[in-house]
């Protein structure tokens, strides 16, 4: 057994199950569009609502009348700000991430971005909704607004929140300012270390927020029962949190409140945040107890959920002559938006966190500006971090005349180094994935044409583990339920199913996943992080060693025989001198005292992802276009419990990532609405644009789960942008600072640079 | 209160009857008024497919499309693209390649990869990523729902 990993036999397999490609059974009604999403739930005697959202980026709020919405014939409620409790005694206790939740729910004195939510109205159509909308008088008064990070930094810009001061590792400074805070981290002496590097780069960068971009809007239906049992049924990522958040807001006990989650139409992040559900709930209090159903029209989710971040960076790095990276710095500034609470302190864990850098420092700053609350995108800004950090790694390596794989295997961190939390890395595979890189035919295949070339980027993510737990019951047929509280996003059910399936010794088939509302199921913490099926795995497998220990227990009792004579292997028990298979045995004690066993967890020995991306390109100096040619994603899963769904999220973060790079982006005017709130001109990647993108699955087990598992959902975000960089770099001799590197950009890099030869 | 408009129409084969107002869309009357939530909801602005139907054999997007204007026509919808017994071969590839993730594109693309195939019973790998731009994924990459498309035309072309 390897010391450093007690899972190792348990990693080895054979398996009968993990990395096999089963269908997943959920899967039959969503070809059919059986499946019901949060948009399709009907209920009977249902209303509609719909909110008015502000059309100023910056502006007091100074009165809102609602008197001819409530008498436009259908009507039956509606609700401002107002009408949410009075927390000003609570706010000291309340904490300020609360406040700023409730203030974005429904604006209180102030709009802080153009989309910000000033009222809600219930009524008997969707169509009367709307048209009520139109009928609330909101007197505002316009404020400057200030849409970049740059600019909100600076002195003189208008200021969003009164009371905010710089949180400066505790201490608060003293002046109104939009910058809510200053993280720093520091190792070493880095000016020592640039004194000491043979290459210097120092390159400043800016990245566009985007939006996760998933299909179905935003949703809720809400019964406020005359009870006060309130029941929602939404599309969430966290059933769990979710209620919570709406038990804060409405000031409820959480205990009265059943969220049911609904299949979800894609989430990536944006829907781990409520917007419509305490609406929602508050008008069916107000609408004679009536169920209410809420969904935001696209452009509302586009012009008023919460993107990634915008964000400044600024990178500097210097290596010697041999490739070793001597001193590295770093100052990131995020967007939060309309309320501080960005992602920038995970920007500043990631953006070098692949490579051994003894000399470092990184700064890191939450700025708000009069845009919509930043939220979560699918690894957090590890994505602007990398566009930055692994172009000025690619320049190194230019300006050394060193391979790009090379340059990284010898920085690259490996078993033993340190982590930001100066805990030392357990079994990682960053090395083992450039490896398989470098080895692929992709890296060496030749480029024919003119204006072509090829990048290469690598990519770190550490994944999240978190609270889960899980359920299970044995049928009269032996066969297992098995219930958690993980919404399932994208086969997770599959995933968990197996993973009880493998450790029962069991078939697939004979598993059957369920997802429950938040009265039937322990608490999880939502599926984010890229942690369902290492966390709630990790449950799973305990449910699993738990229902064998207590079948054992309970088939020692019912055969009277000693327990030490009874055993479990490879699905089958051995009580006494008889064998009997798991379902039989289930089968047959389930029907004197029913089966049930169940487990809580939250595991540490979460395995970091590592990826490394390779991307040829062929740009048109006419058009300044993008055409990707081949795409290769390489990335470490741990263990691939199914390697269809492995590819599937490799291939599906890689687009967004490449969307990110080339196209998306918010377009303001100077008033700061958003002019681009369609999927016509917030363009996402369609099937047109891309090639087949190729993976490589490495497995390097995880010493921290009992299959090996990593978490692989969200690395693959994050190398796109700089392997196509890089690559637009290789193809044009041009740099590209800013994404997205859309064609306009492009064109606009080859006509400076004409200008600078000239 | 606009008063309403009595439609007469085919949906998947059956006869239907409904009464709707004039501004409502075809997708919404599909949903919300004849419950087949099967079309999905998400642009609402005719750019992501989501909401794809066959109408009198061309594939739309539902949500430009007035319920009133099917007045007389015939509609296909995903409800209506599986056999009596089992699934269409579109659906059985969607599930053996894993075309799918949270499924919400899912019944758009099938809609418009059937009408693809009715029309294209061999094409290309580029003529199915053309044909299907209009339908959005943002789970996927489209890498798997583009061999899952071929493979059914490849199916259907040499049958059993």
């Amino acid at each position: 057994m390897d010391v450093n990993n007690p899972y190792s036999e348990n990693q080895q397999g054979p398996f009968r199950v993990i990395g096999t490609r089963p269908v997943r059974p959920d899967d039959t009604l969503k070809v059919t569009g059986q499946a019901i999403y949060g948009v399709d739930v009907q209920l009977p005697d249902m209303l509609y609502g719909a909110v008015l959202r502000s059309p100023h980026a910056h502006a007091r709020i100074l009165s809102i009348d609602t008197r001819q919405a409530l008498a436009l014939e259908g009507v039956r409620a509606v609700i401002t700000a107002a009408d949410l409790p009075d927390m000003s005694e609570k706010i000291a206790e309340m904490g300020d991430s609360q406040r700023y939740q409730n203030d974005n729910i429904l604006a209180r004195d102030k709009v802080l971005y153009y989309g910000h939510a000033v009222a809600a109205v219930s009524a008997a159509s969707a169509h009367i909704a709307t048209e009520a909308l139109g009928l609330i008088q909101v007197v505002y008064e316009v404020l400057p607004p200030v849409l970049e990070v740059q600019q909100a930094m600076a002195e003189g810009a208008p200021v969003l929140h009164a009371g905010l001061r710089t949180d400066e590792e505790g201490m608060k400074g003293e002046s109104p300012t939009n910058i809510a805070s200053h993280m720093q981290t520091l190792h070493g002496d880095p000016a020592k270390g640039f004194a000491q590097a043979a290459v210097i780069v120092e390159r400043e960068f800016h990245t566009s927020a985007v939006h996760q971009g998933y299909l179905e809007p935003q949703n809720a239906t809400a019964l406020y029962a005359a009870n006060g049992q309130i029941t929602i049924w939404c599309s969430t990522q966290g059933s769990f949190s979710a209620r919570d958040s709406v038990a804060e807001i409405l000031q409820i006990p959480a205990a009265r409140i059943r969220v049911i989650p609904q299949e979800v139409g894609g989430g990536f992040g944006g829907k781990n945040r409520v917007y419509l559900e305490p609406l929602a709930a508050l008008l069916s209090q107000k609408s004679g107890h009536k169920p209410v159903k809420m969904v935001m029209h696209h452009h509302e989710v586009l012009a008023a959920t919460g993107p990634a971040a915008a964000s400044w960076i600024r990178v500097k790095m210097g290596a010697g002559r041999d490739g070793r990276i001597t001193a590295a710095t770093a100052s990131i500034a995020f967007a939060a938006g309309a309320f501080p609470g960005s992602t920038v302190g995970v920007a500043m864990g990631t953006i070098l966190g692949h490579y051994r850098i003894e000399n470092l420092q990184i700064d890191g700053y939450d700025v708000v500006t009069n845009t919509p609350w930043s939220s979560s995108y699918r690894a957090l800004g590890a994505t602007n971090a990398a566009f930055a950090s692994e172009s000025v790694v690619d320049e190194l390596c230019e300006k050394l005349g060193m391979d790009p794989i090379e340059f990284r295997l010898i920085n690259g961190v490996r078993e033993g180094d340190p982590r930001s939390n100066g805990r030392p890395y357990a079994r990682i595979g960053f090395l083992e994935t450039l490896e398989a890189a470098r080895a692929h035919p992709h890296y060496t295949s030749p480029l024919t044409g003119s204006h072509q070339g090829r990048g290469v980027a690598a990519g770190y993510w550490g994944n999240a583990g978190g609270r889960s737990t899980a359920s299970a019951s044995i049928n009269s047929d032996g066969s297992v339920s098995l219930v958690t509280g993980s919404i399932d996003l994208s086969g997770t059910r599959m995933t968990l199913a197996m993973q009880l399936a493998e450790t029962l010794g069991i078939t697939v088939e004979d598993v059957k996943a369920t997802v429950a509302d938040t009265d039937s199921i322990g608490f999880a913490d939502g599926s984010w992080g890229s942690r369902t099926t290492f966390s709630t795995g990790w449950a799973v497998y305990e449910l699993g060693q738990n229902l064998i220990r207590l079948l054992s227990q309970r088939a020692a009792e019912h055969w009277q025989v000693p327990a030490a004579q009874v055993s479990f292997t490879g699905g089958i028990f051995t009580v006494g001198d008889q064998k009997l298979g798991f379902k039989e045995l289930a089968a047959r004690l389930n029907e004197h005292i029913p089966v049930m066993a169940s487990a809580a967890v939250n595991p540490d020995g979460v395995g970091p992802a590592f990826a490394v991306h390779l991307v040829d390109v062929e740009v048109d100096p006419e058009t300044g276009g993008v055409k990707i040619l081949r795409y290769t994603a390489v990335q470490d899963a741990g263990k691939a419990v199914h390697p269809a769904y492995v590819e599937g999220q490799m291939q599906g973060g890689t687009t967004q990532g490449i969307g990110w790079a080339l196209n998306e982006e918010y377009i303001y005017d100077e008033a700061g609405r958003m002019l681009n709130a369609s999927y016509l001109d917030y363009r996402i990647p369609t099937c047109s644009d891309l090639p087949a993108i190729d993976t490589v699955i490495v497995e390097v087990p995880n010493p921290g789960h009992p299959y090996g598992v990593r978490g692989v959902g969200e690395m693959s975000i994050v190398p796109p942008p700089a392997a196509l960089a890089n690559a637009i770099h290789a193809a044009t001799g041009l740099r590209l600072p800013r994404l997205p590197m859309s064609p306009a950009r492009i064109l606009e890099a080859y006509e400076a640079e004409e200008i600078n030869e000239i | 209160m606009p008063s309403k408009v009595q439609v007469h129409a085919q949906i998947n084969g059956n006869p239907v009857e409904f009464a709707c107002e004039p501004r409502q869309s075809l997708l919404e009357v599909l949903r919300d008024e004849l419950g087949l939530t099967g079309t999905k909801v998400a642009c609402e602005s005719g750019n992501c497919g989501a909401c794809t139907v066959i109408l009198d054999g061309l594939p739309v997007n539902s949500c430009l499309v007035l319920a009133v204007e099917i007045e007389g026509k015939a509609v296909t919808t995903i409800e209506g693209i599986a056999p009596a017994d089992g699934l269409h071969i579109l659906q059985q590839k969607f599930l053996e390649h894993t075309a799918l993730q949270c499924g919400i594109c899912t019944p758009g693309f099938i809609v418009s990869a059937k009408a693809l195939l009715d029309r294209y019973p061999d094409p290309s790998e580029q003529q199915v990523r053309y044909w299907l731009a209009g339908n959005l994924c943002r789970c996927t990459g489209y890498d798997k729902i583009v061999r899952a498309v071929l493979d059914a035309a490849a199916c259907l072309r040499s049958p059993g």
